[in-house]
């Protein structure tokens, strides 16, 4: 996927002028936001939880190799295959020839964000392999030609009525007369849409929330069961995973899973957690002929030992983009790239540079929201400053932006050059402001003045009336 | 940097505590008001105040990524306020930069970090400073209105600022309290923020304010300048009729003698 990260600034402009996607915002800010506060609520023991989680992601990462190794010998002894991808050309390069091997015309996918980074699904349609997407979401934004909005909830940016829309135009064969409006129509039309295609398919492709170390097995977490439905009909599955969703054990896994749907959706548990552990054996009724693990690494052991490691902590719940303001108003194609909101602004960056992102770790006001409501506990407005400290090494900010900084911190730097400053403009913006009480419009302030006032200064600074007032106390 | 007079051991403050006020750049500019009703609050719970020269904190050259700046801003800081018990700021924003904040930056450099360090945990944000080290339970003060309170984020998040604010006012004569459903959401200040994404930061307090007008409440209060100078004028602009004004003032009885935030002169 091309990225428009540098264009962050335009593409928000635009979100926030889509009447649509607005409504689609509301909705998001009002139901994830109160769904996971209630299920938090219900835990008593959520921040211990937390602690636990992250305590488990820790140590992973610290020993990354070690059950990346281990994982991979438990699954050869299952039977399965994993493959060491560097970036995403490898893995798309694996995911073709392993679909080529197998025959496969279509192959059914299960929502994977992998898939997104590594542009999947057009390398497959070029190569004459029709990619399907099972999960509803992801099926709508196919037919739409989009990309997920939201990394839980792809097609969070629509309103029903663009999908009622969307099903019309898709669906041709079916009455244009159709009611459509509920969205238990819209399912039901999607999955009668999706059976056959489910026994069509050659090749099933998942994604992973964990791999576990432990037994060589996958996990994957739906509320529509395409994911089983998607693995288990097919000859072949694919697991695409990035090399950070291992965990030791499946006591571990299941510590996350306890984190991961509440923070998510409010759900104590989501509706199916599936456990795939190699190929069908001779005593299985069904399952996959093969089994394959892509572990995809594309920059992320770059991020290990630096200051943003604590990112591979990510379960991908999504929990900081429902309480995020800023993603909460430009929704997720703003961003530019696969991963929005503030975990996207923090990997965003590793992933596709830092020149190219540098808007995102810069669109945030730091509020800390989503480190309070993330269940890895990831400091994710440190780390986001931090890309503001590479950014500013590099002189990567706009040059207006950095001289009026550089000016600022002179004066702040000599605090009799500060007072007499403040001093001033406390004087002359208080006295020119002071009938209506504030500013309309203001030299250099137009984009804050655009849509609010500017409340004027009251006419002298503090430190003016303190001296006035240590002088009087002298005085008498 | 020098040691500090002692502060009694058991956590209780010795009578007569002195109280470096960091007065923070914009009440120094825009609002002195904010600065005296704090100064009141803080003498009349038996506070020596004192206002050691200063300019900023440093936050926003430590949030635009520019840490020799911001280290070298610290280091002045802390300079200044030698001598000082504690320091206090009316914002929670400035507090937590100074109280979370410094350390961070200083963590690599062992020279400096226990100094850092015994400055920092003397850093109190205003109301919390009142409500938690000076035990104060209930002010004087009284407030025609109905107000709804706005946790701005430093202070909530960083500092654990929520009950001390609505307890204090929930002793202040006349003054009806309303909860303000999603009073921890950001009201899109976020310092250069604003200046950088004003688009953004516009649809964020344009959100902000519909929520305080759908309480029902004529103030609008809360702890922070920077955010009440960007909800104030964002609630003018949209003809809002909504007074504006810092917690301090209320709590110092002072809303009588100062106009709200963004009002004309006139109003008094």
């Amino acid at each position: 996927m091309q990225a428009t990260s540098h264009a962050f600034k335009e593409n928000a402009r635009h979100a926030l002028g889509d009447p649509n996607l607005q409504a689609a915002l509301g909705i998001l800010k009002r139901d994830f936001a109160g769904r996971r506060g209630a299920a938090v609520a219900r835990l008593p023991e959520f921040e211990a939880l937390r602690d636990q989680g992250r305590a488990i992601k820790d140590h992973v990462l610290e020993n990354l190799d070690f059950y990346l190794e281990r994982f991979e010998a438990k699954v050869s002894e299952l039977g399965g295959q994993v493959h060491w991808c560097a970036n995403a050309e490898e893995a798309r390069a694996v995911v073709l020839a392993i679909c080529r091997g197998a025959g496969a015309r279509t192959v059914t996918k299960g929502k994977s964000m992998i898939s997104e980074e590594i542009g999947l699904n057009e390398h497959l349609a070029a190569n004459g392999i029709e990619p399907v997407e099972t999960d509803l979401g992801e099926y709508i934004i196919q037919l739409r030609h989009e990309t997920p909005s939201h990394i839980i909830a792809p097609a969070i940016h629509l309103v029903k009525e663009q999908v009622a829309e969307t099903f019309r135009d898709a669906h041709r064969h079916l009455d244009p007369a159709r009611p459509l409006a509920e969205p238990r129509a819209l399912c039901d039309e999607a999955r009668a849409h999706m059976r056959p295609r489910f026994l069509a398919a050659d090749v099933g492709i998942t994604g992973a929330n964990f791999l576990i170390a432990e037994t060589g097995s996958s996990i994957i977490v739906t509320n529509e069961g395409n994911g089983d439905l998607t693995q288990n009909l097919t000859r072949v599955h694919i697991v695409l995973a990035s090399l950070e969703k291992i965990v030791p054990t499946l006591e571990d896994a299941s510590t996350l899973l306890r984190l991961l749907a509440r923070s998510a959706t409010g759900q104590e548990f989501s509706t199916y957690t599936t456990v795939s552990s190699g190929p069908r054996r001779s005593e299985d009724t069904d399952g996959p002929e093969a089994y394959h693990v892509i572990l995809l690494d594309n920059g992320r052991s770059n991020m290990l030992g630096t200051e943003f490691q604590d990112i591979l902590r990510c379960i991908r719940c999504g929990a900081c983009f429902n309480h995020c303001p800023v993603y909460g108003a430009v929704g997720g194609h703003a961003y530019g790239w696969v991963y929005g909101g503030p975990m996207g602004s923090v990997l965003t960056p590793q992933l596709v540079g830092i020149q190219e992102a540098g808007n995102l770790p810069n669109a945030s006001t730091f509020c800390g929201r989503c480190e309070s409501v993330c269940p890895m506990k990831i400091p994710l407005p440190k780390m986001m400053r931090h890309w503001r400290e590479r950014e500013f090494e590099r002189h990567l900010a706009p040059g207006r932006y950095r001289a009026g900084l550089a000016l600022w911190a002179f004066a702040v730097k000599r605090p009799a050059l500060y007072r007499a400053a403040s001093a001033l403009a406390a004087s002359v913006l208080g006295r020119a402001g002071r009938a209506r009480g504030r500013f309309r419009a203001l030299p250099l302030a137009q984009g804050w003045t655009k849509g609010r006032d500017l409340p004027a200064p009251e006419g002298k600074s503090f430190m003016t009336l303190w001296a006035e007032r240590e002088k009087q106390r002298k005085a008498s | 940097m020098a040691h500090t007079s002692e502060i009694a051991s058991d956590g209780n403050v010795a009578p007569g505590a002195r109280v470096g006020l960091f007065v923070t750049c914009l009440v120094d500019l825009f609002r002195p008001s904010v600065g005296f009703a704090a100064v009141k609050l803080l003498e009349d719970a038996g506070c020596r105040v004192e206002v050691p020269v200063q300019s900023c904190c440093g936050q926003p050259a430590y949030n635009s990524g520019d840490r020799a700046d911001t280290k070298a801003i610290a280091l002045q800081v802390m300079r200044s306020f030698v001598g000082c018990d504690y320091v206090v700021a009316p914002s929670g924003s400035c507090a937590g930069m100074m109280r979370i904040h410094y350390p961070e930056l200083f963590a690599d450099e062992p020279g400096f970090l226990p100094d850092v360090q015994r400055f920092s945990e003397r850093v109190y944000e205003l109301v919390s400073f009142l409500s938690d080290v000076l035990g104060v339970e209930r002010v004087i003060a009284r407030y025609d209105g109905t107000a709804a309170y706005h946790d701005a984020c430093s202070g909530l998040r960083e500092l654990g600022v929520r009950e001390q604010p609505r307890k204090l006012l929930r002793g202040v004569a006349g003054l009806a309290l309303k909860e303000l459903p999603g009073a921890d959401v950001c009201c899109g200040f976020g310092g250069t923020f604003c200046v950088k994404y004003p688009d953004i930061s516009e649809r964020m307090v344009s959100d902000k304010i519909a929520d305080v007008m759908a309480t029902g409440a004529d103030t609008l209060l809360a702890g922070d300048l920077g955010c009440l100078l960007n909800m104030a004028g964002r609630a003018s602009r949209a003809g809002r009729k909504l007074r504006v004004r810092h917690v301090a003032e209320v709590l110092a009885d002072m809303a009588q003698t100062t106009p709200p935030i963004g009002a004309a002169a006139e109003v008094r």
